[in-house]
C-alpha cells in the first residue's frame, strides 16, 4: 500500500516537469506554470491523507495545478488570452503521457541565447523541479540572488521571445547537440570543481544525472542522448570512491571497486547496449564506452588499456581538444608503456591543459625517473587551484622519497 | 515580433573588407529580406568620428566629438525586422556578411506585442 507521502514524492519525480511543461505550453506564462505546479503539489499531501491517494495521481495533480492557473488569471482580469488556451487544452488534452510538452521545455531551457548558468538553473527548476534553495546551494549562490536570476531567465525567453518550441528539422541536430552539451558540462562543473575547497560538488553533479535522465527518455531515438545519460552513470557510480575522508582525491587505480554503485553501472551498460544499434559512435557514446572499459575492470591491473588507447583514437577524430590529446596519452603510457606515452604529452603544451604536468608526473614516476617525476609533481602543485588536487599531487611528491 | 539588428564591427577591418568585396553577398541578404517582407528599416551609419554625443547637465547642453563609447568595434548599420521570434531573427542576423569580421546585436523593440507575456 503507497502512503500519500510516498505516492506524492513518485509524483514529484515523474511529473513536476511534465506539469510545468503542459502549464508553460497552456498560458507562455513561466512564473505562473511554476507557481500552479508547486500550489498543486502543497494541496496534495492534505487531500490525499483526507480522500486517498487518486488514482491517477498525476492527472488530479494537472488539473489542480490548472485550476490554480485558471483562478489567478481570472483574478488578474489581464489573462482572458490565456484563460481560452487553457480551455481549450483543458477540452481536448488526452490522458496519455505527453512527452512533447517536456520536450519544447528542455529546447527552451537550453536554447543558445541563454548562458550556460542561466540554461542550467531553468532547466534544474522547471525541468527537475529542484527549488531554488537547492539550486542555490549548488551554485554557492544567495537564495535571492538565484530567484533574481531565474526571474531574469524566464524574461528574456518571453520578452525575446524564444520560441516555446521542439527546433525545426534545419535546426535540431545543432540544438540536440546544445542540449547534451549544457548537461555535459553541468556534470563536469560538480565532477571537478575548476577552484575552491571540494573536490566534488555532489549536488551538481546528481542534478546533471537527473537532466540526463530526463533528456534521454525524451530523445529516445538519439544515441549520443543514451551515451550521455551512460557516461554520467558510469561516472557517477565511482563518485563515493573518489574522494577520501579527508576530502583527497583518490585515483583511479586505488579505488575501492566493491564500492562503486553496480546497479547504476548496470544501468549505464545497458543503455549503451541498446545504444550499441544505432548509427556511427558520437563522442559521448565514446566516453561512456571509456567509462564502461573502467567500470567493468575488476582490479585496476585488469584495465584494458589498449581498447581504451583505441577509443580515445576515434575520440580525438571528432573532438581533436587537449584534454581529449591528454587522456589519450595517457591511455597510450598505460597500453603501451610510460614512455610512448611521454612523447604524446611532449606534444602538448601545459597552457593548453593545467593537467599536463600531472600526467607527466605520473608517467615519469612510473618510467622510474623519479628527480624529473618530482619536478614535475611541483610544476603541477603550482599550476591547480583545486585544493583537493594539490593535497594529491603533495602525497604523491612526498611519496617519491 | 520586431527587433533591432545592430551591425559592428571594427571600423577600418569593416572599410577593407568593403572594398575587397567580401560583403558582395550583402546585396542577396537584403534582397532576400525584402522579398519576405520582413524588413522594416535598414539604413547604414558614416563612421563614428562623424558622430556627435549630446549630453545634458544641470540644464547645461554638453557635445562630445565622437561616439558615446569609445572604441575600434563600432555600429555600423541598424536594421529592424517584423519577424515570428528570435530563431528567425538569429537566422537573419547570420546571414549578413559583417557578422565573419564583427558581431550583430539582436535587440527586441519594447512596443507592439513584444512587451506582453504571452507567447
Amino acid at each position: 500500500m503507497t502512503t500519500p507521502e510516498e505516492a506524492l514524492e513518485q509524483a514529484f519525480r515523474d511529473d513536476w516537469g511534465r506539469i510545468v511543461a503542459t502549464l508553460i505550453g497552456g498560458t507562455g506564462d513561466w512564473d505562473l506554470a511554476e507557481e500552479s505546479a508547486q500550489e498543486a503539489f502543497a494541496r496534495a499531501l492534505p487531500a490525499w491523507r483526507r480522500d486517498g491517494v487518486p488514482e491517477r495521481p498525476r492527472a488530479w495533480l494537472t488539473t489542480a495545478a490548472r485550476n490554480h492557473a485558471v483562478d489567478r488569471l481570472r483574478r488578474a482580469k489581464v489573462g482572458a488570452d490565456k484563460l481560452r488556451l487553457l480551455a481549450v487544452q483543458t477540452a481536448s488534452d488526452p490522458p496519455g503521457p505527453i512527452a512533447d510538452d517536456r520536450l519544447r521545455l528542455i529546447f527552451t531551457c537550453c536554447h543558445p541565447a541563454l548562458g550556460f548558468e542561466a540554461q542550467v538553473t531553468l532547466a534544474l527548476r522547471t525541468l527537475c523541479g529542484l527549488s531554488v534553495a537547492e539550486i542555490a546551494r549548488a551554485f554557492a549562490v544567495s537564495e535571492a540572488s538565484m530567484a533574481k536570476r531565474l526571474v531574469r531567465t524566464r524574461k528574456k525567453i518571453v520578452t525575446a521571445r524564444i520560441p516555446y518550441r521542439v527546433p525545426p528539422a534545419d535546426l535540431l541536430p545543432a540544438r540536440t547537440a546544445a542540449v547534451l552539451g549544457v548537461v555535459y558540462l553541468l556534470f563536469n562543473e560538480g565532477y571537478a570543481a575548476t577552484s575552491g575547497p571540494d573536490l566534488l560538488r555532489t549536488d551538481l553533479c546528481a542534478a546533471a544525472v537527473r537532466l540526463a535522465a530526463a533528456v534521454a527518455e525524451l530523445l529516445p531515438g538519439d544515441p549520443e542522448a543514451q551515451g550521455l545519460y551512460a557516461l554520467l552513470l558510469l561516472h557517477q557510480a565511482r563518485a563515493a570512491t573518489r574522494v577520501d575522508a579527508a576530502g583527497g582525491l583518490i585515483p583511479l587505480e586505488e579505488q575501492d571497486r566493491t564500492r562503486w554503485n553496480r546497479p547504476m553501472i548496470e544501468d549505464g551498460l545497458a543503455l549503451l547496449r541498446r545504444a550499441a544499434l544505432a548509427g556511427p559512435l558520437g563522442p559521448y557514446r565514446l566516453q561512456a564506452l571509456i567509462a564502461a572499459c573502467h567500470a567493468t575492470a575488476p582490479i585496476a591491473s585488469a584495465t584494458d588499456w589498449p581498447q581504451i588507447a583505441g577509443l580515445y583514437d576515434d575520440l580525438m577524430v571528432l573532438v581533436p581538444s587537449p584534454t581529449v590529446r591528454l587522456n589519450r596519452a595517457i591511455a597510450v603510457g598505460m597500453a603501451i608503456g610510460p614512455e610512448a606515452g611521454l612523447a604524446l604529452l611532449d606534444e602538448l603544451s601545459t597552457a593548453d591543459v593545467p593537467l599536463r604536468e600531472a600526467a607527466r608526473a605520473d608517467l615519469l614516476r612510473r618510467a622510474g625517473r623519479m628527480a624529473e617525476a618530482a619536478e614535475a609533481y611541483r610544476r603541477a602543485i603550482d599550476l591547480t587551484r583545486n585544493q583537493a588536487e594539490q593535497r594529491y599531487l603533495r602525497g604523491r611528491l612526498a611519496s617519491l622519497g | 515580433m520586431r527587433y533591432l539588428l545592430m551591425i559592428s564591427a571594427d571600423e577600418q577591418v569593416a572599410a577593407d573588407a568593403i572594398a575587397e568585396g567580401a560583403f558582395a553577398d550583402f546585396t542577396d541578404w537584403i534582397e532576400d529580406l525584402r522579398r519576405r517582407g520582413v524588413l522594416r528599416v535598414h539604413e547604414g551609419l558614416r563612421p563614428s568620428p562623424t558622430a556627435t554625443t549630446v549630453r545634458v547637465r544641470d540644464g547645461e547642453v554638453l557635445l562630445t566629438d565622437g561616439p558615446f563609447i569609445e572604441g575600434r568595434e563600432q555600429v555600423g548599420g541598424l536594421a529592424i525586422v517584423e519577424v515570428a521570434d528570435l530563431d528567425e531573427a538569429i537566422a537573419i542576423a547570420a546571414g549578413h556578411p559583417a557578422t565573419r569580421i564583427g558581431q550583430v546585436e539582436i535587440r527586441p523593440l519594447r512596443d507592439g506585442t513584444g512587451g506582453t507575456r504571452a507567447a
